[in-house]
């Protein structure tokens, strides 16, 4: 068995990567890599009373998807979508069991609804008006590679729906970015499609190691990031050309992906 | 979608232990639900908890999965000789050709609740704190996958109440795509602070024993629950329960309140029947998602109603159960199958007088009644909607 899709569009946000038609240069090799903090676009899509609720990595998540789906040229209001994420929303969490250990355990509404893993999926829907099948994935370390299979899953099932593929993280707050350390905020939005323009994608689950980012410091971030394992794949879509890469995925596997320009 | 078959599944929640307990609930409409006297919590509600979780022990090899989720994960593989037909599968096919796709809402969250009480002096968590194996939204599938010794795909499926109906949809895609012959689905959520205060702020909370459809329903009664099914291909197995169809979709609404029209969940139930290659009239029974709050039981109303019409029986069986969140989808998924079963239409304990504004053809008394085909709804948080069709293939 094989999974298979094109990649009609890319949005991307991490450190020193502000956005796809700038980090495409670097993954591909022609620009140098400089790491700086993550900059989160402002969620403009979102009504005045949801921006106001939205958290980091709602705001993480919009910005990836909205910037593939502009990328691939297809309303976002006719994709089916995957979110993956290892953490969810840390800060909130964070808010939430402080007020648990205290004594009046008065937690906020607003805390509460944005605590399900898939408040990033809802906020989606409520942005573009997508009806469309959202799921909301997690796998720790190979969040990024159970998303994938999610969404191949899907273009598998379905071959005429398009499916964008959302992955992001966004670190804890102390004391729980001690416990599980994330460096810095990441997302990445892939428009996967059964037929279309774009690099055509195939993977297979194999028993392997997760292959490395030559450059060091884009290494880092995608050992500290789990949304991050994705690097290896972006690499190959920036460079435009046939390539195979072994991405992290659950305990002991690899997803082996194999591109064609 | 091709049918999918159901080789073993099993459920233990509130009203007890495996299959047998939860048959012999469906049969007297018996609740599980009791006044709420779970860790330190103080609230005036009832909750639905599996007794002995807490004296549940893990095999001591994966010791560092131990927390309530988990341990409810394990008291719920035990049963029903769910253990040796997953290993008789695994060696057939392969374990490296079997999934696991586990739906939870808050996973062992609980851990972290108990540890921020017991912060050192520089904020710090407490040494014996682990997160992966626990807090982590993936650990209750990353148990499973190594409780059952399996080595294929995996991932925790986390979209609120409707997760684990959405872990049969994840599964058969993989199944019906070739990439693998054979899954372990199901959902696991347990009671915690988060989920009880949190429902509590949102005044969602019922101060009585839920009462769904009925004219005064408060809310909902948070229950727990960890409900497990091998699904396999189908093959050589007429008048063997399977998944039929499956349908998903977003109300593209609000984050905690439904659609008020239901078109989402319209929506969802539709893609089921299609997806089943099933007219409306094919359904004999629905299992609501019905969680007793007011706009919850009228959205799903209209839903039900513009679909199906006013005629196909309906229940909630959440009066028996509690809610219990994101293993929701999975309990009421096999509460649908042994529906089939059993030839018995659910009743709904809790509910007493129906809402008169409310039109679906709902049986508070619970009935026998020859059923081929079963659907079961769920739907959550962010507007996340899944409905499930079971039947004989």
């Amino acid at each position: 068995m094989t999974l298979a899709a094109r990649v009609l569009g890319v949005g991307l946000v991490g450190p020193g990567l502000a956005g796809w038609r700038e980090a495409r240069e670097v993954l591909a090799g022609r620009a140098a890599y400089s790491p700086a903090a993550t900059v989160i676009p402002p969620p403009d899509s979102l009504p005045a009373t949801e921006r106001r609720r939205a958290g980091k990595c709602v705001r993480l998540a919009l910005a990836a998807g909205l910037a593939a789906a502009a990328d691939a040229a297809i309303p976002a209001r006719e994709l089916a979508a995957v979110f993956a994420s290892s953490t969810g929303d840390g800060e909130n969490q964070h808010a939430i069991c402080e007020v648990l250990a205290s004594d009046d355990r008065a937690i906020s509404p607003t805390r509460f609804h944005n605590s399900v893993h898939n408040a990033p999926a809802g906020y989606w829907g409520i942005a573009t008006g997508a009806m469309m099948p959202t799921d909301s994935v997690a796998a720790f370390d190979a969040t990024f590679g159970a998303g994938l299979v999610e969404a191949l899953g899907r273009i598998a099932a379905e071959p005429a729906r398009a499916v964008l593929l959302v992955a992001y993280d966004a670190p804890y707050p102390e004391p729980l970015q001690s416990a599980r350390p994330v460096l810095d905020a990441f997302a990445v939005g892939l428009v996967l499609a059964a037929a279309g323009a774009g690099p055509a994608i195939t993977v297979e689950i194999a028993r392997r190691v997760a292959s490395p980012m030559p450059d060091e410091a884009l290494e880092r971030v995608r050992r500290a990031i789990p949304s991050a394992r994705s690097l290896p794949l972006l690499r190959l879509i920036a460079q435009g050309a046939q390539g195979r890469a072994d991405l992290e995925y659950v305990d002991g596997l690899a997803l082996t992906v194999t591109t064609q320009a | 979608m091709r049918p999918i078959r159901l080789g073993a599944y099993t459920m233990s929640s509130c009203l007890g232990r495996g299959l047998d307990a939860a048959r012999a609930a469906l049969r007297s409409a018996a609740s599980g639900l009791a006044p709420c006297r779970f860790e330190t919590v103080v609230l005036d509600t009832f909750v639905g908890e599996i007794a002995g979780v807490d004296g549940q022990g893990l095999p001591p090899a994966l010791a560092r999965f131990d927390c309530r989720n988990n341990r409810a994960a394990e008291l719920g593989l035990a049963q029903d000789g769910f253990l040796d037909a997953v290993a008789a599968t695994a060696a057939r096919v392969g374990p490296a050709r079997v999934g696991v796709f586990m739906g939870t809402s808050t996973a062992g969250i609980l851990q972290t609740e108990q540890a921020y009480r017991r912060r050192g002096t520089a904020g710090e968590l407490p040494p014996d704190f682990r997160y992966r194996t626990t807090h982590n939204t993936y650990s209750i599938a990353e148990y499973v996958r190594e409780r059952l010794g399996l080595e294929g795909p995996c991932a925790a499926i986390s979209t609120a109440c409707s997760s684990s109906a959405k872990a049969f949809a994840s599964a058969a895609r993989l199944i019906e795509a070739g990439v693998i012959d054979a899954a372990v689905v199901g959902g696991v959520d347990t009671l915690c602070l988060t989920t009880l205060y949190g429902f509590n702020s949102l005044q969602l909370l019922s101060g009585e024993p839920c009462r769904p459809y009925d004219a005064n329903r408060q809310g909902i009664s948070i229950g727990e629950a960890a409900a497990f099914c091998l699904l396999e291909r189908a093959g050589g197995s007429e008048g063997a329960m399977h998944l039929l169809g499956a349908g998903e979709s977003c109300d593209a609404h609000h984050m905690s309140a439904p659609h008020p029209q239901g078109l989402g969940a319209r929506l969802a139930m539709q893609s089921a029947l299609d997806s089943a290659g099933l007219a409306p009239g094919a359904i004999d029974y629905v299992n609501l998602h019905g969680t007793g709050t007011p706009s919850n039981d009228a959205a799903e109303d209209q839903a039900v109603v513009g679909l199906l019409g006013e005629q196909v029986p309906v229940s909630s069986t959440k009066g028996m159960t509690g809610h219990t969140l994101g293993a929701a989808g999975a309990v009421e998924a096999l509460i649908a199958v042994l529906a089939i079963e059993e030839g018995r239409i659910p009743g709904s304990p809790g509910t007493r007088t129906l809402d008169p504004a409310l039109r679906a053809r709902y049986e508070v008394a619970g009935r026998p009644a020859p059923l081929a085909r079963a659907m079961t709804n769920s739907f959550g948080f962010g507007g996340s909607n899944c409905s499930l069709v079971f039947g004989r293939a």
